[in-house]
């Protein structure tokens, strides 16, 4: 076998080689984890710092539809109000990107052109449940209809089972098949339980060459939540110290309100650090959380909340 | 974006908090002017202010609680049924539950520890340890200290200021329950606490004598645990004091329960959950400023892993935040004293002088009050006075191992034993290392976690005797 990360060689010389690497990562403590992420949730957060806080959240979301009644009419409104989250306030910033499924890639890119990004879930998603091949056409139609970043799946049945050559492979041919589009890396966390399974899968992720390592798919239960997110910001934080590349995180699914997106930033804060703190380096996946972050800005600017109708429903 | 993500300042407010500009004594249900008329002054040792001032008590002031102790023994608390004891401590965990924010505020001002942990530490095991023996009270004759134990009597308790109101709590709940009268003195630079809990007993009727608070120094300590009338002295606190208090009581048929100091190691093995090492070492050391007696004082790290511990501990400590203690936000508060401040000091310039290397975490320390920074020292040896000496601050000692048996060794070797740490992913050493390890409480992948079910007390110069769970009965019955 041919050695495939230039970062780290002697981890992937072989099957055998990567499997003692990854069970050799330290251990993750379960209680230690999550009680680390509950007293990260106890910080308080309020006026200059509750602002800046909510502007950089919206400006990290990868504002998603991944629904099977998708449609044109659907996602142009979805990318019209990425591109203004808030058509009262010109102040405030735009979103990240819009996610969405392969086939509307192009719909999004019409109406957004290249002002922002445009990501597609790819590679038979959410199960990756296909042939090595149905992936790679998937991410590469993607690719050609205009996404500059693609959330593939990791095959979590390979992972589970040991194969972690295999799972790599598959990384390393997507991320050839994205041909210079940004890779997330989606982990499915919510399959693979424990957190010493999401370390594993995160070091693997960023030997195979993902820029970005992504908890859930949002169509599985749980998704997103801090301890998770938590084991993976260590991870691009010690993968960094150990290589010099930065790797992003995106937290997806389940993070519906501006308070939960605000702990999740100080936990970017204080586990990985500032120079995480840029929609560069960490993203959020959510729908619904971007009118909860403008209501609240709604109310920073005018001192009283407004209510749900006074944000746009798409 | 360029700016940084700065959290804004968040205190609490201490409006919820209302302190009078004088105390006097708690004795037979009543606050009264002491028979001296000295007073002291306690202030916040973050900004230096006068909190209140405070009566001294003297020996007169003693002998009147200790009277008033035994009339309530003898007349109402001895003879009551357990079950109607048990309905006054859980109404006196209810109302400190009540009362929760402003007795976490009133305990971070005149202490300096952070909001965040008298609010989301001190105050709930406060609750917590009342709610638990309030269930013992009626259940004496079945926690194993024969078919009808009786209470001892008169207790005279004092108690230190790292921790004022849970002290206090860990002191009165058990005596109470098992149907023993109090005469309590907590520490001369944080009375405030005790002082409101005397309200509280006011506030849950708890009849008359039952709880007697005095406050003072050493002296009033001492004429307290040597009053002729007091049957049983608790005390926790430094050894030193623990010490005088043992000399002064021998011979006498007084019953005495010491918690003393401390010199923990906390020990890394190698195949450790690093991370959680990493937070277990900061809290074991960081925590309440390291004022803490189980403090994880002497971090023992296997050598294979010392340089990876100490770059994550070091970027860790480096995110601590110091400062205002009521900030919400703030992780290390001040330190209690000036002249604790000056002991910590001192015996950080030994870690120096004997060839130590000091790093602090790079934060700015507030121009008023007393802090410091959380320090840590490497290069250090068994034989330097900063693994031996308990340091009582943020100041944490590393030192390194090969082998399970060299950790062991390293451990124990220190005249205390009150408390140990564990860090490893391998069960079976877990298991090893506590039958081996000299100390009262050993913690697996954890550190200073406290419970009201679990014992809690020392090895050698740690003390004797156990507080907490169905052990800490022990000392108040006959």
């Amino acid at each position: 076998m041919t050695t495939l990360s230039a970062e780290l060689p002697d981890a992937t010389t072989s099957e055998p080689s990567l499997r003692r690497f990854l069970s050799g990562l330290p251990g993750v403590d379960q209680v230690g984890a999550e009680a680390r992420a509950a007293t990260l949730a106890t910080r308080s957060i309020k006026t200059t710092a509750k602002a800046y806080a909510i502007d950089l959240a919206i400006s990290m979301i990868d504002l998603t539809t991944l629904e099977g009644a998708d449609t044109p009419g659907k996602v142009r409104a979805l990318a019209a109000k990425a591109l203004r989250p808030d058509p009262t306030d010109p102040t405030c910033p735009a979103a990240a990107a819009v996610c969405v499924y392969p086939d509307m890639v192009s719909t999004v890119r019409d109406v957004v052109g290249d002002r922002l990004h445009v990501a597609s879930v790819a590679t038979a998603f959410p199960s990756g449940r296909a042939s090595l091949d149905v992936k790679l056409r998937d991410t590469a139609d993607a690719v050609a209809a205009g996404a500059d970043e693609i959330d593939m799946v990791i095959d979590r049945g390979a992972f589970l089972a040991g194969n972690v050559r295999q799972v790599l492979d598959e990384i390393v041919a997507v991320k050839e098949a994205c041909a210079g589009a940004h890779l997330k890396v989606i982990l499915e966390t919510g399959e693979l339980v424990t957190y010493d399974n999401v370390r594993r899968a995160s070091w693997l992720a960023m030997l195979a060459g993902a820029d970005f390592i992504k908890t859930s798919t949002g169509k599985v239960q749980p998704a997103a939540t801090l301890p998770v997110t938590l084991v993976m910001l260590e991870a691009v934080r010690d993968f960094r110290r150990a290589t010099g590349r930065q790797v992003g995180v995106k937290a997806a699914g389940g993070i519906r309100s501006a308070k939960d997106a605000v702990r999740y930033l100080v936990m970017v804060n204080e586990v990985a650090g500032d120079d995480w703190l840029h929609p560069d380096w960490f993203r959020f996946g959510a729908s619904s959380l971007l009118n909860d972050l403008l209501l609240q800005r709604q109310r920073i600017a005018t001192g009283a909340y407004s209510g749900p109708d006074y944000v746009t429903l798409d | 974006m360029s700016e940084r993500f700065e959290y804004a300042p968040a205190p609490e407010s201490r409006a919820i908090v209302d302190l009078s500009t004088s105390y006097g004594l708690f004795i037979d249900g009543e606050f009264t002017a002491g028979a001296a008329d000295t007073s002291f002054k306690t202030i916040n040792p973050a900004t230096e202010e006068v909190l209140a001032e405070v009566t001294e008590a003297g020996e007169k002031d003693v002998d009147a609680a200790v009277t008033a102790a035994r009339r309530a023994y003898e007349k109402a608390w001895g003879p009551m049924p357990g079950r109607e004891r048990a309905k006054y401590l859980y109404r006196i965990a209810r109302i400190v539950q009540e009362r929760n924010r402003e007795l976490a505020v009133a305990e971070s001002l005149d202490n300096g520890k952070p909001i965040r942990e008298s609010r989301d530490v001190d105050l709930p095991l406060v609750a917590a340890w009342f709610f638990h023996y309030a269930g013992w009270a009626d259940k004496l004759e079945h926690a194993g200290y024969g078919p009808d134990p009786q209470p001892v009597g008169v207790s005279g308790q004092v108690i230190p200021w790292n921790f004022p109101l849970m002290m206090l709590a860990w002191k009165i709940a058990p005596a109470l329950a098992c149907g023993n009268t109090v005469v309590l003195k907590p520490a001369e630079t944080t009375p405030l606490t005790a002082l409101l809990f005397a309200e509280i007993c006011q506030q849950a009727d708890l009849p008359a004598g039952v709880v007697n608070i005095l406050t003072g120094a050493g002296a009033t300590g001492q004429a307290l645990v040597t009053h002729q009338g007091v049957d049983k002295v608790a005390f926790t606190g430094s050894t030193e004091v623990g010490r005088a208090i043992a000399k002064s009581l021998a011979g006498t048929d007084k019953r005495v329960t010491l918690e003393l100091g401390g010199k923990a190691a906390n020990v890394v093995f190698e195949d450790a959950a690093l991370d959680q090492a990493v937070e277990g070492i900061v809290n074991g050391i960081f925590f309440n400023q390291g004022h803490v007696c189980c403090a994880g004082s002497r971090l023992l790290v296997q050598e294979s892993v010392h340089e990876d511990v100490l770059a994550r501990l070091k970027a860790r400590m480096a995110t601590l935040r110091l400062g205002d203690p009521l900030d919400k936000n703030t992780d290390v508060g001040a330190i209690n004293s000036a002249a604790q401040l000056a002991r910590i000091r001192e015996l950080s310039a030994t870690g120096d002088a004997e060839g130590a290397e000091r790093w602090s975490a790079p934060c700015e320390l507030p121009d008023h009050g007393f802090w410091f920074a959380p320090t840590l020292f490497t290069g250090v040896s068994q034989a330097h006075r900063i693994a031996r000496e308990e340091i009582f601050g943020p100041v944490l000692s590393v030192l390194t191992f090969r082998t399970p048996q060299e950790a062991v060794a390293k451990a124990n070797n220190t005249p205390y034993g009150l408390s140990a740490g564990v860090w490893t992913e391998k069960g079976s050493r877990i298991l090893w290392m506590a039958e081996r390890l000299r100390a009262g409480v050993v913690w697996a992948n954890t550190f200073n976690k406290f419970d009201p079910a679990s014992p809690f007390g020392g090895y050698k110069e740690s003390g004797y005797g156990r507080e907490g769970g169905r052990h800490g009965l022990e000392g108040y019955l006959s």
